[in-house]
């Protein structure tokens, strides 16, 4: 907090819009467990928000529902989807599954660790086995999306 | 065998729902399938007990795997090859036929393409039941005993196969009988390097399998039980056994083999990928009525160039495979054995040449091979670009894939040979 007052004590207009942005990322780094939302869709995708940039992957009630995963199809850094587009697949011995983006953007980042490591995805779905980073062009669209507990419920309602 | 003789009037009153069955088990989307209008096999209730995962399969209810420890479709698969273990598979779906009769040679070499009539006594083959185009109706295993022929054929295509042989009865006239052994029959499966130890602690003693060949069968008791039948033959590329038992014995014989450790219970996911494996065609995917045995690669089951069938043909279409010389007709596309694309290739993906500008052909079965840690699969592609080492591409997800044509099987089969 006491740097924040320096920097604005100190600022030109320009420096001050700087600075307010700046301070306001040190507010964020402060608050970012708040700040940070998993949001959930019908077909059991995840969407980790951080600012801008959603992680996304399945569910471990996917992973448990296809199976030991042998391969997982993955698009390029760049690629652009709409939300509800299939962006890649996942795959079981048996089926192949499609994984839709949850929301709209554009590629930053894919897990190129389940490349040589698919299994990743059954051990550890919501963690380490992140399928991309995508840049969100349109946030309101979390909106559609469902929180941890209706997901929970949407889950118990499929498992029947 | 102790089921009376199932005639004429009990399969033509099967047909009307058979029909039914038969349509539905080639349908795709299972969701419409009504749990309460499968047909249960006589080892339901285990399977639910073993965690059986319960699925619609050519109008049965039966596992696609097991929620276990040892279950899921990779570790049922890898069990299945693993030294001393073997897998036990309920294919009481399966249709089992015994045909009597004087005539019932003379009948059956009408409508399968096999050297029935060459067949030492308890000993069986592979073969194929044709239409008049020469089109695959059926892929089925015959085993000629004394007094009957015993046949096994395909759970979804049997009540149709079995219309197909009625009307064929009409028309050949002479003494030949079908007995259908319903549901009263049950039908295991065990298959794998550990199968012939397994399948020991229920045969009679004295039953001396370091003799019996692969493709030979006997009747026999089961764990005591009258009335059974072994076949040591398979769909899983192993060594391995079909079993057949009265269906009020079917659970105590297989609980009595599942109470070996080294046998574990194996659902369909795991049959696809090993008789994939092992090149095996799978009826409504790799065969149906519009390809021939030529086009199948299955011309061997017609016999060598010089074999009798070859020459004088006699089963329903062979004029349309077989030239008057005994030699094969020419076919636009082959069966052909795929790898090397880094996607796994499902049944409908396309082919192209190495260009990847003209379609080919199909995959018609595709998977990720649990013991090669690949893709593989088996498709058709024009005659001309059917040879082993041929370079071709997949349309997998909108994008080439490189691949080749390769052979089959794709893993090493282990059938059983008896020691000289």
């Amino acid at each position: 907090m006491a740097s924040a007052s320096i920097m604005f004590a100190n600022a030109t207009r320009r420096s001050m819009f700087q600075a307010m942005r700046s301070s306001s990322s040190r507010l964020s780094s402060f608050g970012s467990a708040r700040l940070m939302s998993t949001y959930y869709t019908p077909a059991h995708e995840y969407c980790k928000v951080d600012g801008n940039i959603a992680t996304i992957g399945i569910t471990d009630f996917a992973q448990a529902a296809l199976g030991d995963i042998v391969f997982v199809d993955l698009p390029a850094p760049g690629d652009e989807f709409e939300a509800k587009d299939s962006f890649g697949s996942v795959e079981s011995v048996k089926a192949a599954s499609d994984v839709y983006a949850p929301v709209s953007g554009k590629v930053l980042e894919v897990n190129e660790a389940l490349t040589d490591e698919p299994a990743l995805v059954n051990t550890s779905a919501e963690g380490e086995a992140w399928f991309i980073k995508l840049e969100m062009t349109d946030e309101s669209e979390l909106g559609g999306l469902m929180g941890a507990d209706a997901y929970k419920e949407h889950c118990e309602k499929e498992a029947h | 065998m102790n089921s009376t003789l199932l005639l004429r009037r009990t399969i033509t009153k099967a047909t009307t729902s058979s029909t039914n069955l038969a349509r539905r088990a080639f349908a795709t989307s299972s969701s419409d399938d009504d749990e309460s209008s499968l047909v249960k096999t006589a080892l339901y209730d285990l399977h639910k007990d073993l965690g059986g995962d319960m699925v619609p399969f050519a109008g049965y209810s039966l596992p696609v795997l097991y929620k276990s420890e040892n279950g899921g479709v990779m570790k049922e698969h890898l069990w299945c090859r693993s030294d001393s273990k073997s897998s036990l598979f309920d294919v009481s779906h399966m249709g089992q036929i015994r045909w009597f009769g004087k005539d019932r040679i003379k009948f059956l070499e009408r409508i399968v393409v096999g050297d029935i009539n060459g067949l030492s006594s308890g000993s069986g083959c592979l073969s194929l039941v044709t239409n008049v185009e020469g089109g695959i109706i059926d892929d089925t295993v015959i085993t000629k005993y004394d007094d009957y022929v015993y046949m096994v054929v395909n759970g979804a295509t049997k009540f149709g196969d079995m219309e197909h042989f009625q009307k064929q009865m009409d028309e050949f006239g002479g003494d030949v009988t079908m007995e259908y052994l319903e549901d009263s029959m049950q039908l295991l499966a065990l298959q794998g390097p550990g199968a012939a130890n397994a399948v020991s602690n229920i045969l009679p003693s004295g039953f001396d399998l370091t003799t019996m060949a692969f493709m030979t069968g006997s009747e026999t008791t089961l764990d005591g039980i009258d009335g059974c039948r072994i076949t040591r033959c398979g769909y899983t590329g192993e060594d391995g056994f079909e079993i057949a038992m009265p269906a009020e014995h079917a659970v105590s014989i297989a609980s009595k083999l599942l109470e070996d450790p080294t046998v574990n219970p194996t659902g369909l996911g795991a049959r696809d990928s090993l008789r994939l494996e092992a090149g095996l065609c799978l009826y409504g995917h790799d065969l149906n009525e519009t390809i021939n045995p030529v086009e199948g690669s299955l011309a061997w089951t017609m016999g060598g160039p010089t074999s009798r069938r070859r020459a004088e043909g006699g089963f329903l279409g062979a004029e349309k495979i077989l030239k008057p010389d005994g030699k094969l007709q020419k076919v636009a596309k082959k069966r052909v054995g795929i790898m090397g694309m880094k996607a796994p290739a499902r049944e409908h993906t396309e082919i192209y040449d190495a260009s990847g500008e003209t379609k080919i052909g199909e995959v018609t079965s595709g998977t990720f091979s649990p013991c090669l840690k690949k893709p593989i699969a088996m498709g058709y592609v024009d005659t001309e670009l059917s040879k082993v080492g041929t370079e071709i591409n997949l349309k997998i997800r909108g994008k080439m894939q490189k691949a080749e044509v390769t052979k089959m099987p794709f893993v090493e089969s282990r059938y059983y040979r008896v020691p000289e």
